[in-house]
């Protein structure tokens, strides 16, 4: 038992909760949505970050204060439904970078990431772009010191802790090992992003 | 009635960027999907309003002004936020307030003489399809239309009912200072740093855009040399990279952000943020939360 996260205030009308690691942040915003979807909550949005969650337009913040003792007491399910395999073509610009910072070789390389069990911990940076959590220690390479101006859809790329999929053409700062051909966002779709937070992915072998 | 090809408008010359504008996207941000939606919501609002449209219809947000477009059926407009000279067939109309427009007649904006953004509300609303639930340009995400362009034909909705024009349109005016509740993040800050923003003017950068209103001025000094993890970011944060010079967040901001965060700008002074133009000056009013 870690107790309740610790509140922040900010700005009139959101709150930021303090998580002490990954594992309370995903029973944050479990219990966060289970509360918005029960109606004890009433909120614009519910946003994991890498050690916190953000609730965005509370209309009764104080009562949210009252009550978070409680929130821990939300079991979090995971959405084994929710696992998705990404098969992966390791063609990076940056894979001999990731070997020669990591001291490993290119295929060990390849094959430590194949093997690793990940999680979307959090979104941003832009529409659909999950960062991945749950990389073995070995693999965490800092970003490239020049980002690229144009990254392809697709790319997979290491930095820090996390390992993350372009889900379309932009600029971009992470080491990439390899693409992808799987559509990550469709604005389309009534589930426009394939990665949210709390989905499992596996690399596969493209 | 009039059919829809009837009621479209045509842009025959704009000065400078001009977006689709409604109230974005809400409930999206876990995704990575930034708001978006009009810079200034109140003028927004208001130019709706004026027109009979719901609030959540889209106008077209012009950066300084400039836009020249026919109308094809008869039609009421208007126009808010910067106020701008406002013409139909050569003849000066109202800014702020509801303007009949004849068939085929032609509205004009001219260059802003007070504020940035103006907004354009036409009755029925501009009616392309919607993206994830708005209509709104994300030009940083490519969520939603493209800019407007000339010799673009709008769609536009069907008339909607009688105008309320409730509120009265007042000209953005500089220099009163923006209210910003201080935190989530002030612990990152050094003791200076707080007292500098209180007292401070800062200069709006032309850097400035739709993600942020980037300012110029005494630096704010870190207190911590490790780094900030990914957070969730809110509308108005003033987010402070490690040089120091505050960039407060506007409707396209990413979602996330790894920078402390030393406040949070209230609704009304984020939408006078919109009417801010590069070398306005800025100053805070601190208050605790």
């Amino acid at each position: 038992m870690t107790g309740p996260p610790t509140p922040l205030r900010v700005g009139r009308d959101a709150l930021l909760l303090e998580c002490a690691g990954p594992e309370q942040v995903r029973a944050t915003a479990a219990a966060a949505l289970a509360r918005r979807e029960s109606g004890l909550l009433v909120c614009d949005e519910v946003v994991p970050g890498a050690a916190t969650v953000l609730l965005d337009g509370v209309v009764d913040r104080n009562a949210v204060l009252a009550e978070l003792g409680t929130w821990a007491d939300v079991e979090v399910v995971d959405d084994e439904d929710r696992a998705v395999e990404l098969p992966v073509a390791y063609d990076g610009p940056d894979l001999d970078e990731v070997a020669r910072l990591t001291g490993l070789s290119t295929s060990e390389v390849v094959d430590l990431h194949l093997s690793t069990e990940l999680r979307v911990a959090f979104c941003g940076f832009a529409p659909g772009f999950a960062y991945l959590a749950g990389l073995p220690e070995v693999l965490h390479v800092p970003r490239r010191d020049e980002p690229r101006t144009r990254v392809p859809a697709g790319a997979v790329g290491l930095a820090g802790e996390f390992c993350g999929v372009y889900p379309r053409e932009s600029p971009g700062g992470w080491q990439l090992l390899g693409t992808t051909r799987t559509t990550l966002w469709d604005p389309s779709s009534a589930e426009p992003a394939l990665l949210r937070p709390g989905t499992a992915v596996r690399f596969t072998r493209d | 009635m009039t059919r829809p090809e009837e009621r479209a408008i045509t842009v025959e010359r704009l000065a400078g960027l001009v977006l689709l504008a409604d109230l974005g996207r809400v409930g999206l941000a876990h995704l990575g999907v930034p708001r978006s939606g009009a810079l200034d919501l109140p003028a927004h609002r208001l130019a709706n309003r004026l027109v009979g449209n719901d609030e959540a219809a889209a106008t077209l947000e012009c950066l300084g002004g400039g836009l020249r477009l026919r109308v094809g059926a008869a039609t009421t407009v208007a126009v808010t936020g910067a106020q701008v000279p406002v013409t139909v067939d050569g003849r000066p109309r109202d800014w702020g307030d509801a303007v009949a427009v004849p068939r085929g007649g032609v509205v004009e904006l001219g260059r802003a003489v007070v504020g940035l953004r103006a907004y354009l509300a036409v009755a029925g609303g501009v009616a392309v399809e919607p993206v994830l639930g708005s209509r709104s340009s994300d030009l940083l995400s490519g969520l939603g239309p493209p800019r407007v362009e000339e010799g673009d034909e709008l769609p536009v909705g069907e008339r909607p009912g009688a105008p309320r024009p409730v509120g009265v349109a007042v000209p953005p005016r500089a220099g009163d200072p923006l209210e910003l509740v201080v935190g989530p993040r002030e612990d990152w800050f050094d003791e200076a740093a707080l007292e500098t923003l209180g007292r401070a003017a800062y200069v709006v950068s032309s850097a400035s855009n739709r993600v942020g209103l980037r300012l110029e001025g005494p630096a704010l000094g870190w207190a911590r040399s490790r780094e900030l993890p990914s957070e969730g970011m809110v509308l108005g944060a003033v987010q402070v990279p490690p040089g120091g010079q505050p960039v407060v967040f506007l409707a396209d901001h990413p979602t996330t952000g790894g920078y402390p965060v030393v406040g949070v700008l209230d609704p009304a002074s984020v939408a006078r943020c919109a009417q801010l133009a590069p070398g306005d000056e800025v100053r805070f009013r601190l208050t605790r939360p």
